[in-house]
């Protein structure tokens, strides 16, 4: 019994170990056999060459500002948020969310549309002040940490939200009966209690800015960044010096990674959730007023990029030069959209591919979910590991990877031609969300009773019916929240895409990116209007999926 | 911060201390969470706030402590008025159900935590925490983290916390629910003879009568919000001041009675019975709608019928140690229990039962 049940581990084990291996660790290691082709010549190349020192040097400066950007948004967020009561508070947290709804390049044409130099808030300014120039320029660092700290300080706010949250409010009230005052407390006890919650979402941001394309792409101006800088030289031809920057910015990741793991390297308590404590009301009539305003002024600013995309997708264009706001309105673009084939074929790439992509990583985690929650054999720690490594590998940087590997057919060294068909794509969406759908589906497997598994096959059910009236069960929930967040990511996909499309499988952002260096802004909005209301259908459609089965 | 060692020097410069809660009254909404109580504590003296849950006996807890604002009412340590007192400036010590201890922060720096806060040096206070976790019994345990801990060490931790900063009044939110019952009754003894060491007012709260009656000096039963009576554990359990009192304090049966003065007549089965009864202080004579309470040990069984007996038939039979306690079925739907020395009784054994020893608590219905 024992033994058959290992080998059955094995059987379910292996395809999944190595397919991880071949899709996942095969195309790193060929990028980093393809950094010394010539000894360390390329390596010399980088060490040599000012851009690629700059374009280190600014990833990490980078990615450090957004972080503490981040924090400086998300954290009082948070805490006003979670321990105040004040009016405008529902409708504030309402919106605090919706930086996270818009796809990443969306995100930044919003911005563009708003605070470029061209840009609605930009004019407004100027003509308002009668300045001969705009007032600033959407440019370089200040502007990629801007838009990094506008999208990104959602991930500090959740975590740090659903810590507060999770707080045991006795421990505050300990705390004060101890005598210690509001500012002690929250310097010896709330915030050290915190720290898990605040280091995880920093490790987030960090990660998402070190790899970040599209803001560094359209913002940098003159400015290099790593992620730029191995599109530049992959397009100019020089693998080589692609394969060095691609293995420097996978190593930056990891030493982010391994340096936040260090700082968090004492915990060892979990938050008891022990039910939350009451908001304190707000009662001074002067705070109260600052506060209505404060969060009038932040709630537009955080529905300002939504508002701004939708009514620049009913901007005619080619009309909109010097005005403040678009000066002619039409349902041109979207009449485009629907009639031109052209026009619409990137819509249906997108979403054929990103559910290609999507039913991949639903059964690939399913399967690699189960072995590693319920089943105990060796290779269960490898296992654990390759479904969590494209987390730590910068998107660019498993495009690259792609880009080695499946270049050509080499059966013998295990390639196949892919780079420049249709799956080529799918198959980076489906990497990149491998530890998304992975880890739903484990935490939903983790709640159920290990035990059940024995007990419905001590009741004489087949493996088979187990799976299908036991274990998918159980998954179910991880599933479905695992592959929406899949499917939403990859229908909005930028960063990898950007590195692997071809005209014939071009995804809806690639399109954006085409129209908008085209200057036809009205339609690039309406692609990214599209782009929203799919992710919304997606999710409404998975709610009523999940609710009907419920 | 500088409110709390001043207000250590006012309670030893000799004020007498007591902790008091005047009339006090906290809504939630429609809902009366404590309605118009009244309690005192003197110094060294120990008062269970006893009620089941919803009883109002945690907010109570809370209101002393400083946690809730009462709607009305005062709350007065030594005669000042404390009511608007925030918790961090009434120096009192609190020990919470599951304790919140500090996750991460190793035993001597929980203990230490509430000297920190009133700016003591790190030398001092480290000092005087191990010094506390030696009189809870824990010396030497200051390095380990809190997961490592037991139960029964994680409520000393508590203790030792609260009882480091020298508090002016100390409250404990059911300190004994979450120990197995072995610890429970160690612990008993324990809590006890710490509490009275300390000699500051100490109000407790516990769902369990048994917790209350072997620890305080004085209890107060709560029921809906009302504090139904208080009095010394012999006071509730002799003459409880209701049937609901009597009800909640458990061991016996409560049975329907006629009020004669000194004497109340319990009829079962057409059988009457003149019994002595102790009544409530206070209560007019005669209760129009009284009842009596038959506890175990003021029954005797007899195997057989007996003319002046209550009959009836045995349906359990419990050995407990040196007695056999007895389930009797009598007549009008009437059960008691019986302790009686003779374990020669048995299941579905007729038996006749009377009062042996009064006299039996009476209480208004």
């Amino acid at each position: 019994m024992k033994s058959a049940f290992r080998r059955q581990s094995w059987i379910l084990a292996v395809p999944v170990i190595v397919l991880l291996l071949w899709t996942v660790v095969y195309p790193n290691v060929a990028v980093i056999a393809g950094s010394f082709e010539n000894g360390l010549g390329h390596w010399r190349e980088f060490a040599n060459s000012p851009a690629d020192r700059e374009a280190l040097w600014t990833s990490i400066v980078i990615s450090v500002a957004s972080v503490f950007a981040s924090l400086a948004v998300g954290l009082p967020l948070a805490f006003l948020l979670g321990r105040f009561e004040f009016p405008g508070r529902r409708l504030l947290r309402a919106v605090a969310t919706l930086p996270a709804a818009l796809p990443p390049l969306v995100g930044v044409i919003a911005f563009l549309f708003l605070y470029g130099e061209s840009g609605v808030i930009t004019r407004a300014i100027q003509r308002a002040f009668g300045m001969a120039e705009a007032p600033w320029r959407l440019q370089g660092i200040g502007a990629i940490v801007f838009v990094h700290a506008y999208t990104m300080y959602v991930y500090v706010f959740l975590f740090v939200s659903a810590g507060l949250e999770r707080f045991d409010a006795t421990l505050d009230e300990a705390a004060s009966g101890l005598g210690a005052s509001t500012l002690q407390r929250l310097r010896r006890v709330t915030l050290p209690l915190l720290m898990p919650a605040v280091l995880g979402s920093m490790l987030l941001v960090f990660m998402n800015s070190l790899g970040s394309f599209s803001a560094p792409y359209i913002f940098g101006g003159g400015l290099r960044v790593l992620s730029t800088q191995i599109l530049a030289s992959k397009t100019n031809g020089a693998m080589g010096l692609a394969y060095v920057e691609t293995t420097v910015l996978a190593l930056s990741a990891v030493a982010g990674l391994a340096l936040f793991r260090w700082l968090d390297r004492k915990r060892r308590y979990t938050l008891a959730s022990k039910g939350g404590r009451s908001r304190r009301v707000i009662r001074s009539r002067k705070i109260q007023i600052f506060m209505t305003v404060a969060s009038a002024f932040l709630v537009i600013m955080l529905v300002l990029p939504h508002l701004m995309v939708i009514l620049v997708s009913f901007a005619r264009d080619g009309v909109w030069t010097t005005q403040v706001l678009p000066p002619e309105y039409t349902l041109e673009n979207y009449r485009r959209l629907f009639s031109e084939a052209e026009l619409w074929r990137p819509i249906t790439n997108s979403v054929s591919m990103a559910l290609i992509a999507t039913a991949a990583n639903l059964v690939v985690c399913f399967i690699a979910g189960y072995l590693i929650v319920f089943r105990r054999f060796r290779g269960r720690g490898l296992l654990e590991l390759l479904v969590a490594l494209p987390w730590a590998i910068p998107a660019t940087a498993i495009a690259l990877g792609l880009a080695a590997t499946f270049s050509r057919n080499d059966l013998l060294t295990g390639r196949v031609l892919l780079v420049g068909t249709f799956w080529i794509l799918p198959l980076a969406y489906f990497i990149r969300d491998i530890p998304l759908v992975a880890s739903a589906v484990e935490s939903s497997l983790r709640q159920m009773d290990a035990s059940l598994e024995d007990a419905a096959r001590g009741l004489g059910a087949s493996w088979l019916m187990t799976m299908r009236r036991v274990i998918l069960p159980a998954a179910r929930p991880g599933l479905v929240a695992g592959g929406l967040l899949a499917a939403v990511t990859a229908v909005g996909e930028f960063v990898a895409s950007v590195v692997l499309y071809t005209h014939s499988n071009r995804p809806i952002s690639m399109e954006i990116l085409a129209q908008l260096r085209a200057l036809a802004f009205g339609t690039a909005a309406a692609y990214s209007v599209l782009l929203i209301l799919l992710v919304l259908l997606m999710a409404v459609a998975a709610r009523s999926f999940e609710e009907r089965l419920a | 911060m500088t409110g709390a060692p001043q207000a250590r020097n006012e309670s030893s410069s000799g004020k007498s201390g007591s902790l008091a809660l005047n009339g006090v009254t906290r809504r939630f909404g429609d809902f009366t969470a404590v309605d118009n109580i009244s309690i005192e504590v003197g110094r060294g003296e120990l008062l269970a706030l006893v009620g089941a849950s919803g009883s109002g006996k945690t907010t109570t807890l809370r209101i002393a402590a400083g946690y809730e604002a009462p709607d009305t009412g005062t709350v007065t340590l030594g005669g000042e008025d404390i009511t608007r007192v925030p918790p961090e400036r009434r120096g009192f010590g609190m020990v919470f159900q599951h304790y919140a201890l500090f996750p991460h922060m190793p035993v001597e720096q929980n203990v230490a935590f509430g000297l920190e806060a009133r700016g003591v040096g790190k030398t001092e206070r480290l000092e005087k925490a191990r010094a506390a976790l030696a009189s809870v019994g824990l010396e030497g345990a200051g390095g380990r983290p809190i997961q490592s801990l037991s139960g029964g060490e994680q409520q000393r931790v508590a203790l030792a916390r609260a009882l480091v900063i020298e508090p002016r009044a100390l409250l404990l939110d059911e300190p004994l629910s979450n120990l197995d019952p072995t610890l429970r009754q160690a612990m008993r003894d324990d809590l006890r003879a710490m509490l009275r060491r300390v000699g500051v007012p100490a109000l407790f709260v516990t769902h369990d009568q048994e917790d209350a009656f072997a620890i305080a000096d004085r209890i107060a039963l709560l029921k809906n919000g009302k504090l139904l009576q208080s009095g010394t554990p012999e006071d509730l359990y002799h003459a409880p001041a209701s049937r609901e009192v009597a009800a909640f304090i458990g061991r016996g049966s409560i049975v329907p009675a006629v009020d004669k003065g000194n004497i109340a007549t319990v009829t079962i089965g057409g059988v009457a019975r003149d019994l002595g009864v102790t009544r409530p202080s206070g209560a007019t004579s005669p209760v129009a709608n009284a009842f009596v309470v038959l506890r175990p040990d003021a029954l005797e069984m007899a195997r057989g019928a007996s003319v002046l007996a209550w009959k009836g038939k045995i349906t359990n039979r419990r050995f407990a140690g040196g007695l056999v306690v007895y389930r009797i079925q009598l007549a009008d739907g009437i059960t008691v229990d019986v302790e009686s020395p003779s374990s020669a009784a048995h299941e579905d054994d007729n038996v006749s039962v009377s009062p042996l020893k009064g006299p039996f608590p009476l209480v208004p219905g």
